[in-house]
C-alpha cells in the first residue's frame, strides 16, 4: 500500500502544480488547493501508515535522469511525514481562500506551482536515502522557498529579505555538501546504508558533525545563524509562512538526526553538550527578540527560532545522555523534542494562519494599528487563543505536553556525575523556564493588543471575518493542538516506535499508561493532561452552575473607567510597545534600545505641548558583531573577483584554454 | 480509592475555604504589629459574600473573554489545590500532575487574567497585565530550578514522593539545597502573589500596583471569583512551602486519627508561616518595580545554589 500512496501525494502535488500553470482564477486556486491537500493528505497516511505497520518502503529508480535516485522511508521519515502532511493539509485548505486577494496583483501561476513543488520537495527530502538524492531535494525546497517568498515582490523589504535567505541558506547548502562528501567519501550516489557501516576516524566524525552542524542549523534557524528567517517568513504569503515555519526549517531537525544519529550512530558528549547549549541560547533569544517586535509575523518569526531552540534542547540532552550511557534518558530526550516538532508545527501553522486572517482582514500586520478584533472575527480570535495557549506551554494543550518532557529530561542530568553538567543542566533549565514564561507574555501581548480592545485604526475596525475555506484551514490545526495535547499516553509510543525503528538507540521498555509516566531511574514525574482538561473543565462548570444558583445574577454594562473621564477611546489603551516595556528595561543590556523622543511645545509656554513624537529601536547588537566582519570579508573578495571578469571575449578564451591546459598538466601527473 | 479521592476533594475544599481566611489573619496579624486594631480574620469572607450579592458591571468594550476568565483562573487555581498535598500523602491525584504542572496552572490562570486586564482598553489594566507578566515570567527561572532541587533529592517531580522522601530522610529537611529552596520559593511566593515588597495587596490606586491594576475593572462575583482565587494562590504556596519541604504531620494512611493529627500540625504550619509573611510585610518597604528583577535574580541565585550544592555535597 505503501508505494501507492507515494504516487498519489506526487500525483497530488504535481497536479497542483500543473494545474497552477494551466488555469486561472476562482478555478486554478481551486485545483492548486485541492492537489496539495490530496498530495499532503496521502503523505500523511503514508507516514502513519509506514509508521503503525514499521513497514520499510524502497523506491530506487536508476532510469531517472539523475541516476542513483533513491528513497526509503523508515520509521524517522514515516514520522516527519506526518508533520509534512498534517501541516501542508491545512495551509492549503486556507491557501485557497488566502491567495483569493492576490488575484490580478502577484502572480497566482507563480504561487501556486511553487506551493506544490515545495510540499514535493519536503515529501521527497525526508525520502532520501542517499546523498545526492537528499542534496538535490534539498536544493530543491530551499528554491521553491525562495520564489513563494519573493510572492509580494513590490513591498518593502521582501527582496532583500529574499536575498538574505538565498545566501544563508546557501551557505549553508555548501556546508552540507562538504558533510556528505566528507561521509560518503567522494560517493554521493552510495546509499545511506554504506554511511553508516563505514568506519571513520573520530576527527572524522567530528568534522561531519560540526559541518552538519552548520548546514542544518542554518535551516533550524539557530541562533545565531537565525537572521533571514524573522526578514524571509513574515514577507512570505500567510500559508506559506505557516509550511515555511510549521514543516521547512524542521528538516534541519531530521537533518540533524539522521546524519548525527543515524548516519553517525551518536558521538562524544560534547556534540550533544553544543546542541543542547544552542538550542538554550536560541529558546531565550528568540523569545526576547520577539517580545520587541510589534510586527505580528516577525513576532511569530522570532517566536520559531525559540521554539526551534527547544526542539534542541530535547535532541542535545538525547544525543548527551545517549553518550554518557544512559539510554532510556536519551530516548526521553529525542521523543521529547520530536514531540515538540510536532506539536510546533501545528500551532505556529495555527498562529501563522491566523496572522495571515488578520492581515487578510485589515491590510495591516503591525499590532499598534489593530485592535477589538474579537468582536469583528470572533472565529479567528478563538483560533488564534488557542495557538496562543499552546505555544506559551499552558496545560492542558500541546505544548505543554512536550515542554514537561523537555523539562524532565533536563532534570535527569541529575544522573550524570560530572561537574560541567551538574551546574548546566540547572541553568539550561533555568533559560527553558525563563522563555517559557517570557513566551506567556509575548502571547499576551500579541493576543491583547491585536484582538482585544478598541481598534487602533479605521481598517482594524472596518474588518470582517475570514472565508470558510481559511476557517477550516486554523479549525484543522486547533483540533490537533487540543488532540495532541491530552493524548500523550498515544503519541509518545509512537514516537518511540519512530526512534526505535533507527536501531541506533538500544529501545527501553517504557512503561507507559494512561499518564505520561517514566519509569527512568532519576526521572519519575507523572501527570496526565487528559485528566487535567477534565478536571478543569468540570471545575469550571461547576463553579459557573453553584454561581447561577447562589450569587447575584445581575448584570449591567457601562463604561471603561477612565479616572471620571467619560468617552473611551483607543489612545488610552496600552500599546504594544507600552506593554513590553518593563521588560525592555530589564533587558536593555541586551536590547541597547536607541530612543528618540522629540517634543513640540507650544511658543509661549512650555507646559502646553503640541505634539510628541517617540522613536524607538531595538538592534539585535551581536548579529551585527558578528555578520559586518563576514559581509565586509565577503564584498572585498567580490571585488577583487571583479578585476577578473573583463568582460572581453578574448579574455574568456584565454581563460578556456589555460584551465583546459591546466586541467591536462593535471590529469597527466596524476596518473 | 474512593477514600482517596474523597480525601483528595476534602483537601481541595478545605484548601478552598480556608484561603479567605488566611488572608485575613495575615491583614489582622499586620494590623496587630503595626499598632492597628485591624479587622477581624474572617472579614474577608464578609467581602466575599458582600460580592456575591453584588451586580456586574461589564465595560461596553469587552468581549466574552472578560466573562471567562474569572471561570478559567478561579478552576485552575481550585484544580491546584486539588493536586497539591494539604493533609495526606501520597494520593493517587498526585498521578495527575506533579510540580511542574502546578506552576503551569498558576501561569494558566496568569495568562489569562492578563488578557481580561487588556479587554476593556483601560489604561490600569495593560499597565497591571504588562506588569504582573512580567513578574510572573521574571519568576519562572526561580520555580523551575527550585523544583529541580527538589526532584533532584527526591529523584522526582511528584508532590507526594517529594514529601514521602523527606520525611524518610529527616536529615535532608536542613541540608543546604533545601534550605536554599525554601528561601527562594519563599521569594517567589511573595512575587507570585503579589505581596510586599514587590506589589502592595492594600492599595487600589497607586500607579505602582500591579495586581490591583489588573483587575479594576471586575466587579460583583466575577470581582469575588478572582480575589477568592488570588486567596486560594497564596494559600497554595503556604502548603507547598509548609508541605514540601516540613513534610512532618502529613497522614500517610487515611485513618481518622491521622488526619486529624495532619489538620492540627497543618494549622500550626498556615499560622507560623502568616506570621512570617506579616512581620515581613510590616518590616520592608515596597520596592520600585524596576527593583524588582534584582530581588527575583537574587531568588534565582539561591535556587541555582540549592541545586549545585545537592551535587557538591553528596
Amino acid at each position: 500500500m505503501a508505494p501507492e500512496l507515494l504516487l498519489l501525494s506526487v500525483a497530488g502535488y504535481t497536479a497542483g502544480a500543473l494545474a497552477a500553470l494551466a488555469f486561472r482564477g476562482m478555478v486554478g486556486r481551486a485545483l492548486v488547493a485541492a492537489g496539495a491537500l490530496g498530495g499532503s493528505l496521502a503523505t500523511l497516511a503514508l507516514g502513519a501508515w509506514c509508521l503503525a505497520t514499521g513497514a520499510t518502503l524502497v523506491f530506487a529508480a536508476p532510469w531517472l535522469p539523475l541516476t542513483g535516485f533513491a528513497l526509503r522511508a523508515d520509521s524517522l521519515s514515516a514520522f516527519f511525514l506526518i508533520v509534512v502532511g498534517l501541516a501542508a493539509a491545512a495551509a492549503s485548505l486556507y491557501g485557497f481562500g488566502y491567495s483569493a486577494h492576490y488575484d490580478g496583483r502577484y502572480s497566482l501561476r507563480l504561487l501556486g506551482a511553487m506551493f506544490n513543488v515545495l510540499l514535493l520537495s519536503l515529501t521527497v527530502q525526508v525520502l532520501a536515502d542517499n546523498a545526492l538524492t537528499f542534496l538535490v531535494t534539498w536544493e530543491v525546497m530551499s528554491l521553491s522557498a525562495y520564489f513563494l517568498v519573493l510572492t509580494e515582490h513590490d513591498q518593502a523589504g521582501t527582496v532583500r529579505a529574499a536575498n538574505w535567505y538565498l545566501g544563508v541558506t546557501h551557505a549553508g547548502f555548501a556546508a552540507l555538501i562538504a558533510a556528505f562528501l566528507v561521509l560518503a567519501a567522494g560517493d554521493m550516489t552510495g546509499s545511506f546504508a554504506a554511511m553508516r557501516s563505514v568506519g571513520l576516524t573520530p576527527g572524522t566524525r567530528n568534522l561531519v558533525f560540526l559541518l552538519a552542524l552548520v548546514g542544518f542549523g542554518t535551516k533550524a534557524g539557530v541562533i545565531p545563524l537565525h537572521v533571514w528567517l524573522p526578514m524571509a517568513h513574515p514577507v512570505a504569503p500567510s500559508h506559506v509562512s505557516a509550511v515555511l515555519s510549521g514543516v521547512v526549517i524542521k528538516m534541519g531537525v531530521y537533518g540533524l538526526m539522521r546524519v548525527t544519529l543515524d548516519l553517525l550512530g551518536g558521538g562524544p558528549a560534547w556534540w550533544g553538550g553544543i546542541v543542547l547549549g544552542l538550542g538554550a541560547v536560541s529558546a531565550l533569544l528568540g523569545v526576547l527578540y520577539a517580545l520587541m517586535e510589534h510586527d505580528l509575523k516577525r513576532l511569530l518569526a522570532y517566536h520559531s527560532v525559540e521554539n526551534m531552540g527547544i526542539i534542541l534542547l530535547g535532541v542535545g540532552a538525547g544525543l548527551m545522555f545517549q553518550s554518557y550511557g544512559l539510554p532510556a534518558l536519551a530516548t526521553l530526550g529525542f521523543i521529547a523534542g520530536l514531540y515538540h516538532t510536532l506539536n510546533h508545527a501545528c500551532f505556529k501553522g495555527l498562529l501563522f494562519l491566523g496572522a495571515g486572517s488578520v492581515q487578510y482582514a485589515t491590510k495591516t500586520r503591525n499590532m499598534e494599528d489593530l485592535g477589538g478584533l474579537i468582536k469583528r472575527m470572533p472565529r479567528t480570535a478563538a483560533c488564534f487563543l488557542v495557538g496562543a495557549a499552546a505555544i506559551s506551554a499552558l496545560p492542558p494543550l500541546n505544548g505543554f505536553a512536550s515542554e514537561w518532557l523537555v523539562f524532565q529530561t533536563l532534570m535527569g542530568g541529575a544522573l550524570v556525575p560530572r561537574p560541567e553538567v551538574a551546574i548546566g543542566m540547572p541553568i539550561a533549565v533555568a533559560m527553558l523556564a525563563l522563555s517559557s514564561g517570557l513566551a506567556v507574555a509575548c502571547f499576551v501581548k500579541a493576543f491583547g493588543i491585536t484582538f482585544l480592545a478598541l481598534p487602533r485604526s479605521t481598517d482594524a475596525a472596518r474588518a470582517r471575518e475570514v472565508p470558510a475555506s481559511m476557517q477550516v484551514g486554523m479549525l484543522l490545526l486547533v483540533g490537533m493542538c487540543v488532540a495532541l495535547g491530552v493524548t500523550p499516553f498515544l503519541v509518545v509510543p509512537a514516537l518511540s516506535r519512530a526512534l526505535a525503528g533507527l536501531g541506533r538507540i538500544p529501545v527501553t521498555p517504557i512503561g507507559f499508561s494512561l499518564h505520561l509516566p517514566f519509569s527512568v531511574a532519576g526521572v519519575t514525574g507523572e501527570m496526565s493532561p487528559l485528566l487535567l482538561a477534565v478536571g478543569l473543565a468540570l471545575l469550571g462548570v461547576l463553579t459557573a452552575i453553584v454561581l447561577r444558583l447562589l450569587a447575584d445574577r445581575r448584570l449591567r454594562v457601562g463604561d471603561t473607567w477612565g479616572c471620571g473621564r467619560i468617552g473611551q477611546t483607543p489612545r488610552m489603551e496600552y500599546t504594544a510597545t507600552a506593554f513590553a516595556e518593563p521588560l525592555r528595561r530589564v533587558f536593555a543590556e541586551l536590547y541597547r534600545p536607541t530612543e528618540d523622543l522629540s517634543i513640540d511645545f507650544h511658543p509661549k509656554s512650555k507646559y502646553f505641548v503640541r505634539s510628541i513624537a517617540y522613536r524607538s529601536e531595538v538592534q539585535p547588537w551581536f548579529e551585527r558583531l558578528l555578520y559586518t566582519p563576514v559581509l565586509s570579508a565577503l564584498r572585498g573578495a567580490a571585488a577583487r573577483v571583479r578585476q577578473v571578469q573583463a568582460g572581453s571575449l578574448h579574455l574568456y578564451l584565454a581563460y578556456l584554454t589555460i584551465a583546459l591546459l591546466v586541467l591536462l598538466v593535471v590529469a597527466r601527473w596524476s596518473r | 480509592m474512593t477514600a482517596d479521592l474523597m480525601m483528595a476533594a476534602a483537601q481541595g475544599l478545605l484548601a478552598l475555604f480556608l484561603a479567605p481566611g488566611v488572608v485575613g489573619l495575615v491583614r489582622w496579624l499586620k494590623a496587630r504589629l503595626q499598632n492597628r486594631r485591624g479587622a477581624p480574620p474572617w472579614q474577608p469572607y464578609r467581602e466575599l459574600r458582600k460580592l456575591f450579592q453584588k451586580e456586574v458591571v461589564v465595560s461596553r468594550h469587552a468581549s466574552w473573554l472578560f466573562h471567562l476568565a474569572p471561570f478559567v483562573v478561579f478552576a485552575s487555581t481550585l484544580a491546584v489545590a486539588v493536586i497539591v498535598p494539604v493533609l495526606a500523602v501520597p494520593l493517587l491525584v498526585d498521578r495527575i500532575g506533579d510540580l511542574l504542572v502546578v506552576v503551569y496552572l498558576l501561569l494558566l490562570g496568569t495568562f489569562f487574567l492578563a488578557l481580561a486586564g487588556l479587554d476593556p482598553g483601560s489604561a490600569f489594566g495593560g499597565m497591571g497585565a504588562s506588569r504582573e507578566v512580567t513578574v510572573a515570567a521574571l519568576a519562572e527561572p526561580t520555580l523551575a530550578v527550585a523544583i529541580f532541587a527538589l526532584a533532584r533529592s527526591a529523584g522526582s517531580t511528584n508532590l507526594g514522593e517529594i514529601a514521602a522522601r523527606t520525611t524518610a530522610d529527616p536529615l535532608s529537611a536542613v541540608s543546604p539545597g533545601h534550605l536554599l529552596a525554601f528561601a527562594a520559593l519563599f521569594i517567589v511566593m511573595l512575587a507570585e502573589t503579589g505581596r510586599l515588597p514587590v506589589d502592595n495587596p492594600a492599595t487600589h490606586l497607586e500607579l505602582t500596583m500591579i495586581h490591583e491594576a489588573m483587575v479594576l475593572e471586575y466587579s460583583g462575583r466575577y470581582l469575588a471569583l478572582i480575589e477568592w482565587a488570588a486567596a486560594l494562590k497564596f494559600l497554595v504556596f503556604f502548603i507547598l512551602l509548609g508541605n514540601l519541604f516540613v513534610p512532618w504531620g502529613l497522614a500517610r494512611a487515611l485513618t481518622l486519627e491521622a488526619v486529624m493529627t495532619a489538620v492540627g500540625v497543618f494549622a500550626v504550619k498556615v499560622v507560623v508561616l502568616a506570621v512570617a509573611v506579616a512581620v515581613l510585610e510590616t518590616r520592608v518597604a515596597k520596592l520600585r518595580l524596576f527593583r524588582v528583577p534584582e530581588l527575583l535574580s537574587a531568588s534565582f541565585v539561591l535556587a541555582l545554589l540549592a541545586v549545585t550544592s545537592s551535587f557538591l555535597l553528596r
